[in-house]
């Protein structure tokens, strides 16, 4: 037995590299039975998994949705619009009544950054974050590495470009941590503006732990020059109104991903987007539905990293889980 | 040197043949399972006095030879047959097994593998160890299947993989080989073609080591620790 079992997953910064490279290893086994003609398996029957999603989300709550379903779970989906959140009920209370449902897992979207550490401190149930505020996706890195493991092998040495909007991304911070604690170097490359002023050069506000190693580069061509792997973010337009940008144009054509930044990149560079596209802004249409986009890959891989970390977190009984249980 | 002498030794220990020898280089080698050349893969054995071999590495080859002509005896079928093993080690069985009838008849027969966990009555056994990919080459329906595994005991990981195998298929037959049917079993399950009945008593533990994974050929016999 593992000496004391995860019951949250928040963040990928408690985990190593031994406890990420399992979850991905079973991640492997999960996207077989995910492929097979009958996809189901009683692993979680009788176990409630709830998505409560404080923003919109296609695929990652689709994709918990049918993780869930296929390893034998019930799933109820409740958006925060739809719900009596929206009458003014505090998270805390929503959280105290599902509770009372006797709920196994909680997986939940927030904009705000930690709302899952505050929802994990007040349940029983499994929390796992399906993205809060501009702070963690932690099974979005478990699948990005997934991928790029699954193309290139061992993932120590490579080199990662991300190149976008890295001030408002939580996939771009949760990445950066999972690919460093796999040995890959990682290079960041956006528009002044849009990075965050504590990893500005010369910075006087001191680095956060767990970026002190963060290459970020002067522009986009020296960030994917001989790069493994190229990953565009997603211009958050919804989030563009400070001003960040002069243009949508002048982002596209001074940073966007098209094919000729991506011939400078390695032989055989793979080019990921954790969407949704913006395809004509921070990536051109022919790449991301080129040879080397695995982009859609990632979403299949998603279900299957999302059914390894379920599993992990709720095959045992709700007493067990609590430290109640008896060993066997 | 030194590695490789402690690699073999350890083994020795644990199969019982041999004290740690102190020599360097180790000078046991034709004595031993493992011949001291021969890299050891997998957990080495922690020394332990009461392990005792029940099964040598040739006492393993001639079950399974045996196996193999049981299994086309009661298969007239046999260019049908699909033989799924149990992961980790019945993989490698049902390998052999199928190698062993391409030998004797000339073809060989579909061998796939089978990861159950997710089907058992206590699917949180065995966490820390990834699921595997199951890998079943070929259709199954009517066509004659052996799920192949090392140790029958209670019965409950053959249940689980009974019921994994029916979502890949409707075969025509399910029979069940294992090398080891050491007894105690909590379901009515029966195996059709066993290596060896070794009654045991429930603090005991069968360990099976086979040299695809363990660098050795054999069955041994301690208690549960």
């Amino acid at each position: 037995m593992m000496a004391d079992p995860r019951r949250h997953l928040l963040d990928l910064d408690d985990l190593d590299a031994l406890e990420i490279e399992g979850l991905l290893n079973s991640a492997e086994g999960m996207l077989e039975i995910a492929g097979r003609d009958v996809r189901k398996t009683p692993a979680l029957r009788g176990k409630t998994i709830i998505t409560l999603f404080f923003e919109n989300s296609t695929r990652t709550r689709v994709s918990f949705e049918q993780a869930g379903k296929i390893l034998g779970a019930d799933v109820i989906n409740v958006a925060a619009s739809t719900s009596s959140l929206s009458k003014g009920e505090s998270l805390l209370n929503t959280v105290k009544t599902l509770e009372a449902m006797q709920i196994d897992a909680l997986v939940v979207r927030h904009p705000h950054s930690g709302a899952p550490y505050f929802i994990a401190n007040h349940t029983d149930a499994s929390v796992v974050n399906a993205g809060d505020g501009t702070h963690a996706h932690p099974t979005q890195s478990l699948l990005d590495l997934f991928t790029v493991r699954k193309h290139l092998g061992d993932l120590a040495g490579k080199r990662i470009a991300i190149v976008g909007d890295i001030l408002y991304s939580r996939v771009a911070r949760s990445d950066i941590i999972a690919f460093q604690k796999m040995g890959a170097e990682v290079v960041v490359s956006c528009p002044n503006t849009l990075l965050p002023d504590e990893w500005q050069p010369g910075s006087i506000l001191g680095q956060q732990t767990g970026f002190e190693n963060l290459e970020i580069a002067r522009n986009v061509d020296e960030a994917v020059e001989g790069a493994d792997v190229v990953m565009a973010l997603r211009i958050q337009q919804e989030r563009q109104e400070a001003g960040h940008l002069p243009s949508l144009r002048e982002y596209s054509d001074r940073w966007g991903i098209n094919s000729r930044r991506m011939a400078m990149a390695h032989d055989g560079a793979l080019l990921m987007h954790p969407g949704p596209m913006n395809e004509g802004v921070e990536i051109a249409s022919d790449v991301a539905h080129g040879v080397q986009s695995v982009i859609e890959e990632q979403v299949r891989s998603g279900v299957a990293v999302r059914m390894a970390v379920l599993y992990a977190l709720c095959a045992r009984s709700r007493s067990a889980r609590n430290g109640a249980g008896t060993e066997n | 040197m030194t590695d490789r002498k402690i690699d073999a030794c350890s083994v020795i220990v644990a199969t019982g043949h041999a004290r740690i020898c102190d020599l360097d280089p180790c000078q046991h080698g034709k004595d031993f399972f493992v011949p001291v050349n021969r890299p050891v893969i997998g957990r080495a054995s922690v020394a332990n006095e009461i392990d005792k071999v029940v099964l040598t590495g040739d006492d393993i080859r001639r079950a399974l030879t045996r196996i193999s002509h049981e299994i086309l005896e009661q298969n007239r079928a046999a260019r049908d047959l699909v033989l799924v093993g149990l992961h980790t080690r019945g993989v490698h069985l049902a390998k052999r097994l199928g190698d062993n009838i391409e030998k004797f008849e000339g073809f060989a027969p579909a061998v796939g593998s089978l990861d159950p966990r997710l089907w058992r009555d206590d699917p949180d056994k065995a966490l820390d160890q990834p699921l595997q990919p199951s890998e079943i080459p070929t259709e199954v329906t009517d066509r004659p299947v052996v799920i192949v595994d090392d140790v029958l005991y209670t019965g409950r990981t053959v249940r689980a993989a009974m019921e994994a195998l029916l979502d890949f298929g409707r075969a025509k037959r399910i029979q069940l080989a294992v090398l080891v049917d050491r007894g105690h079993r909590e379901l009515p399950i029966r195996p059709d073609y066993v290596g060896k009945n070794i009654p045991t008593a429930h603090g005991e533990r069968v360990q099976v080591r086979i040299t695809e994974i363990d660098g050795e050929d054999a069955v041994l016999l301690g208690r549960e620790r």
